[in-house]
């Protein structure tokens, strides 16, 4: 990109200056002794074009909306329309859930993002022995239809995009999902949405699995299968480095980890006879934004070349779209402090500009209240309208990736890039994804290690808790669950039983039974089964029976 | 010697209910097991019987459980009272996670003897274990 003779001329310039600054501070001594980035890339003094001396624009960058999309997946991004504006929300009792849904519509959220409790995330009626205490408490508790009718009553589903965080049991919520809306009255094919749908990070660092590896790619990529035919503008699967990161995590390992993730998703549904350009442009992605703020926004740039040339180079694919990746974005729970917790604003606030910075499709703003309790009413209409600070006040949505060209963010998305590739030949190497589940695990888990004692040797600072403390009270006015719902909802539960058609429920999930035995897709049968108001439970029953349960190895 | 020297504190740590949010208990796990003691580790999913049964049979001192999913009054309190049904009211057990204030002196009136919140450093875990060992120790008067 650079002209030689001037680059040369450059150099000599720059290694003037580098001796001039070591001069500079063997008298003053810098801050620390060496700066690196959270994944431990050394941070030099200055960049300068000397940094990126083989670059090339069009090869390395080029323009947003094409290949390979490090500027971003649309041509004119922000100045056409802001992110989707997306608040993970969920607790207690369905109707609770809804009054938190429209309030955030009224406020001026632009999409929906379901909270599901444990026991639904892992395939358990309400009444289950092992949901007890748990029930409405991460999330919802959704059992049937009949809690999805009242989850989204008065939101016509024609009108939103809804993202529901659900792994496992995924294939059963997006068939509850089509069923509401054929009530609605909206068909399939119009249903905007995403379905989490992520297993193998379930395995590596989230927990909410179920079913082995093999059947859980089955029905990932009957999912697959059966939304590119009928459900077109539904995102089948976002793939999430989130929680690795949450896991302890570096960047590089987040975007390492989530892209060999999506390989195998990929290769599964490749090896099942799709063709990649069908399923590939609904795939969708999940990442982190923590508190490295130029490493976070290198990485999200990073993340969407390295997925381009992997879409394009390993599997052919050769609609764009399958080579552009998509992005949610939600700040980092991890680094919300229960010290001094209204400090976590200012946290969200850089993060949430990183993502943006980045060029995230959509966005979660954490609460500042978040490392006490599930968050207030109060506290997430802070964290939204933060986002609408960032999109409405600052103007930094007015051009496209306004830091490309940065030679320090050029340099770092390199070398995160190169860095996150390494690992993916590693994870090659030891037969792909599905195979190396403990590998991954053991790379994260020393990563929170050395990460937790920087912090207990001060050497990384933590405001609050190793630095700047301070006596303090408790803040009030925190959210409580109320302890009734798990009761109501065993009621409702057995009064739906004894009203359904019991003899029709059966006589479908033995059908099912019999289906998931075979390679039939399974999507067409069990939405005849939410039809009927079988439960999450009695479906997921089943499918263990058939299946199997996966067994975690503990990686200590 | 001293006794600490001699046989290293036992320590469960354990993943109580359906929560998959094991970063902190594996943190712990691992700090202790760099301050010399013995640990243990569950992992995921275990049902307060199983914690029980798991700290009988590898007869630990102290049993450490971990929730964030906000269903720490079912099972914490179920912890120590299968560990006093079995006659090993004697472990120490200690939680940890995301416990509201007001939550604590519920869990501790119910036999836990300590809450470790977001932020606790692990040195305070460590001293805290082993000061209550030894101070059992002391006051059984078997073990010295």
């Amino acid at each position: 990109m650079f002209d030689q003779d001037k680059l040369a001329e450059l150099q000599k310039q720059n290694q003037a200056y580098e001796e001039k600054l070591a001069a500079h501070t063997k008298k003053r001594p810098e801050r620390q002794e060496q700066f690196t980035t959270d994944a431990g890339i050394a941070i030099k003094p200055l960049y300068t074009p000397c940094d990126l001396s083989d670059f090339d624009y069009g090869r390395d960058l080029g323009f947003p909306g094409d290949y390979p999309f490090i500027r971003g997946v649309q041509n004119n991004m922000y100045r056409g329309r802001l992110w989707t504006m997306r608040q993970y929300a969920g607790f207690g009792s369905a109707e609770e859930t809804n009054k938190r849904f429209r309030y955030l519509l009224e406020q001026g959220q632009t999409g929906l993002s379901v909270a599901f409790d444990l026991p639904t995330q892992i395939g358990y009626d309400s009444d289950h022995p092992l949901a007890k205490g748990e029930v409405g408490k991460v999330g919802v508790a959704i059992d049937s239809l009949l809690d999805m009718e009242t989850l989204f009553a008065g939101i016509p589903l024609d009108k939103v995009s809804t993202s529901m965080t659900i792994n496992a049991p995924a294939a059963i919520l997006l068939a509850m999902y089509i069923v509401l809306a054929e009530k609605q009255g909206v068909p399939q094919e119009k249903l905007n949405g995403t379905i989490q749908n992520d297993i193998l990070k379930e395995y590596v660092a989230r927990g909410t699995y179920i079913f082995p590896p093999g059947p859980s790619m089955r029905l990932i990529t009957d999912i697959f299968a059966y939304c590119s035919k009928n459900v077109p503008n539904w995102n089948t699967i976002s793939i999430s480095g989130y929680h690795i990161r949450e896991a302890g995590s570096t960047a590089v390992q987040e975007v390492a980890f989530t892209l060999a993730d999506g390989i195998a998703y990929v290769q599964a549904a490749v090896n099942a006879g799709l063709d990649v350009d069908e399923f590939a442009p609904r795939l969708s992605f999940f990442f982190n934004a923590h508190l490295n703020f130029f490493e976070e926004i290198a990485k999200f740039r990073a993340a969407r070349r390295l997925w381009a040339r992997i879409m394009k180079e390993r599997f052919g694919a050769q609609n764009p779209r399958s080579q552009m990746l998509r992005f949610h974005t939600q700040t980092a729970g991890c680094t919300l402090t229960a010290q001094q917790p209204q400090v976590n604003i200012m946290r969200v606030a850089f993060q949430a500009l990183s993502a943006v910075l980045g060029g995230t499709q959509s966005l979660h703003t954490n609460s500042w209240d978040e490392a006490l309790a599930l968050p207030s009413e109060q506290s997430v209409l802070l964290a939204l309208r933060t986002q609408q600070v960032i999109g409405y006040e600052i103007g930094v949505a007015d051009t496209v990736d306004p830091l490309g060209g940065s030679y320090f963010i050029e340099k770092l998305t390199s070398e995160i890039e190169e860095q996150a590739m390494a690992y993916i030949e590693k994870i090659d190497q030891l037969g792909g994804a599905p195979e190396a589940i403990e590998y991954m695990q053991k790379e994260i888990q020393n990563s929170a290690y050395t990460y937790q004692k920087e912090v207990e040797s001060g050497r990384k600072v933590v405001i609050g808790v190793n630095k700047f403390q301070m006596p303090e009270q408790r803040p009030g006015g925190l959210l409580k669950v109320d302890p009734a719902v798990a009761e109501r909802q065993i009621a409702r539960l057995n009064r739906l039983k004894s009203e359904r058609d019991n003899a029709r429920v059966e006589k479908i999930l033995a059908e099912l039974r019999r289906a998931a035995a075979t390679d039939e897709n399974l999507l067409p049968l069990i939405i005849a089964a939410v039809r009927e108001y079988a439960t999450l439970g009695e479906i997921c029953d089943v499918l263990r029976e058939v299946f199997g349960e996966y067994k975690q190895n503990i990686v200590f | 010697m001293s006794e600490q020297s001699e046989r290293p504190i036992r320590v469960l740590v354990a993943k109580p209910g359906l929560d998959g949010h094991d970063r902190g208990a594996k943190v712990i796990a691992q700090a202790l097991r760099d301050a010399g003691m013995e640990v243990i580790y569950t992992g995921l999913r275990q049902t307060p019987e199983q914690i029980v049964q798991a700290a009988l049979q590898e007869d630990v001192r102290v049993v450490a459980l971990s929730s964030l999913s906000g269903a720490h009054l079912h099972l914490f309190p179920a912890v120590v009272e299968g560990l006093r049904r079995e006659g090993a009211a004697d472990i120490l057990v200690l939680g940890g996670g995301i416990i509201p204030d007001e939550d604590i002196p519920v869990l501790k009136e119910a036999g836990i003897a300590e809450i470790f919140g977001p932020g606790t450093l692990t040195s305070t875990v460590v001293d805290f274990i082993r000061e209550k060992v030894s101070q059992s120790n002391l006051n059984s008067g078997s073990k010295t």
